[in-house]
């Protein structure tokens, strides 16, 4: 699978209060959270991100909160892919489980820019800046990971394991 | 090579002899638990999976706790929805708005007796990692994870290396947990135990009391920690002991120790005497100061939570308030986190203590700490909180500041109408 798309570049350290306020967590509908996404510290990101758009920022992505609203309200934005430098572990098992793609990789995390057109491969880690020319290379995910992302989700993967059984 | 604490749990619930850092491994779990915000959304989860009936009713812990009492329309709805289920799944453990038991997540589930040394418990709410000061593991999840376990009493975990946090020496008086940790986040950054445990040694953890290990333990996220854990002793067991004598009694827990051998890819000294009052200013819990050198004014003060909502801190603050009073203009808002705590303070004449002193008193809910309800900031509006965050908009406006403190300088800033330390009271 690839994804391909516009960056919005973000920080270190952004915490799911920001990408979505507990305020608007009476609602775990994603047409809902949607609205709301990252509204405290990027107020325009709602009007101007498109279908495919990509994340990238720096370290500790998602820390905070074990909120699931908050890769539910990223995915239903439309972005297709988050990269970071790493990522807080809850935001991390959170995004797997519900299906948003994610990618640890330091180098892309420093030298994308906002604005930049990037294609990711998930398979091989590989992504490339269109903008550039430049490439880097991330971090695979471990098989285990990489079988729930193929199953789909968390719940396909339980589902399909208890089949097993 | 030897396990450390954390591992030892870990292998046991997974049925093997051993594990080591970077195995993925499926454990069983002994308590797993969800609030009123991230345990509609596992239901739904639960439901679409054709899950059926829990793994077991006593087990699975529900607690509304967010945005209760009701603060509209829409959270009433979301509690209505984990009360239905409750009902319908006759879970034991659900505690209603104004039972005995009821109160915040993780000031509840270890004073009602349901967490013991060497329990494996995750909970959909990230302060879940206070029960390592008991010697349990256990960590916070989101709701997908919630629904499955609650479906199979069972989780999957990446077995993580540790940080060993050495505590020494004796904290000066009125230093708390609360210092402890924020000193330590301060150290080593908001990721500095990122995938991480902090697994704590050393002979200042004899001067720490229960309510400090279960403060410094429930902050060990704010450092990117899975999980934060003290080893057990007399101070643990004397705890145990009454929250729930029967389980006691019957020994129906389990004692694990870190192996001599056990690696630690990082050691990390603190010299607890040395530690001042501390407190972090905005916008991130690692932004810690001595809080003597800040003096910053203020507008709200909150007591209260699942880091400092325990009887300690609440009997603590009402010590310092005896005599006293809130500085004209400043608002004190003291919420103690549970209804036993409540209760204890109101026979033990702390409320009145309060509401003498000019602080509102209110019932048991996380409210202001995640800008919910019950204390909201305004625009440029600045707050001393015994809370665990202060991220952008964390209790409010998107321009209002949190400064987190332990309860002796939250107390003293009250009363000072700035942020003060209680030497100068």
């Amino acid at each position: 699978m690839k994804a391909e798309g516009r960056v919005f570049k973000y920080q270190d350290n952004v915490d799911t209060d920001v990408i979505i306020p507990a305020r608007h967590l009476t609602s775990a509908d994603p047409e809902q959270l949607k609205l709301h996404c990252m509204e405290d510290i990027d107020p325009s990101f709602v009007s101007r991100v498109t279908p495919g758009d990509i994340m990238v920022a720096g370290k500790n992505f998602g820390c905070g909160s074990s909120r699931e609203h908050a890769p539910i309200a990223i995915k239903a934005s439309g972005i297709s892919l988050v990269i970071a430098s790493d990522f807080a572990r809850i935001f991390y098992r959170n995004s797997i489980n519900v299906g948003l793609p994610i990618m640890e990789c330091p180098e892309a995390s420093e030298k994308i820019s906002d604005g930049d057109i990037i294609c990711a491969d998930f398979d091989t880690g590989i992504i490339e800046n269109r903008t550039t020319g430049e490439t880097y290379r991330a971090a695979p995910f471990p098989d285990f990971i990489k079988k729930i992302i193929d199953c789909g989700g968390l719940v396909p993967y339980t589902q399909s394991k208890d089949k097993e059984v | 090579m030897g396990m450390t604490m954390t591992q030892k749990i870990l292998a046991s619930h997974a049925g093997l002899p051993e594990v080591k850092a970077g195995d993925l491994i499926e454990a069983k779990l002994d308590r797993v638990l969800g609030n009123d915000v991230t345990t509609p959304p596992a239901i739904k989860v639960f439901e679409d999976m054709g899950a059926g009936k829990v793994f077991d009713k006593d087990r699975v812990c529900l607690v509304p706790d967010h945005f209760t009492p009701n603060k509209d329309i829409k959270s009433a709805e979301l509690t209505k929805c984990m009360r239905c289920f409750a009902r319908q799944q006759e879970i034991t453990n659900y505690y209603e708005l104004g039972s005995k038991g009821m109160g915040i997540e993780h000031v509840i589930l270890p004073d009602n007796g349901l967490v013991f040394p060497g329990d494996l418990i995750i909970g959909a709410d990230s302060h879940t990692c206070t029960y390592g000061a008991l010697g349990a593991f256990s960590t916070g999840v989101g709701s997908t994870d919630l629904a499955c376990a609650m479906a199979s009493g069972k989780t999957w975990f990446k077995v993580p290396e540790a940080i060993k946090v050495v505590l020494t020496g004796k904290p000066s008086d009125l230093i708390t947990g609360k210092d402890i940790i924020l000193h330590i986040i301060g150290t080593i950054g908001v990721d500095g135990a990122l995938y991480k445990s902090l697994e704590f040694f050393g002979d200042g953890i004899s001067y720490l009391s229960m309510e400090s290990r279960l403060t410094i333990c429930n902050m060990a996220i704010e450092c990117g920690g899975k999980n934060g854990i003290f080893p057990v002793d007399d101070i643990t067991l004397s705890y145990i002991s009454k929250t729930d004598p029967e389980r006691y009694s019957a020994g129906d827990y389990k004692v694990y120790e870190a192996d001599p051998d056990a690696e630690y890819p990082e050691v990390l000294e603190v010299d607890l005497s040395a530690i001042p009052f501390t407190v972090a200013l905005p916008h991130l819990p690692s932004n810690t100061r001595d809080a003597s050198t800040v003096g910053l004014p203020i507008d709200q003060v909150v007591i209260g939570s699942c880091t400092n909502g325990r009887y300690e801190d609440i009997a603590l603050a009402a010590e310092l308030f005896r005599g006293r009073h809130v500085a004209p203009g400043i608002r004190c808002i003291v919420i103690p986190g549970s209804q036993r705590v409540y209760r204890r303070a109101l026979d033990e004449g702390m409320l009145a203590v309060f509401d003498d002193a000019g602080c509102v008193i209110s019932t048991p809910t996380c409210g202001p700490c995640l800008g919910g309800h019950m204390g909201i900031l305004a625009e440029g509006e600045r707050c001393v909180s015994t809370t665990n965050r202060n991220f952008v908009g964390r209790m409010g406006h998107v321009g209002s500041e949190v400064i987190l403190s332990g309860v002796p300088v939250a107390v003293a800033s009250a009363i000072k109408g700035r942020v003060a330390v209680p030497t100068e009271l």
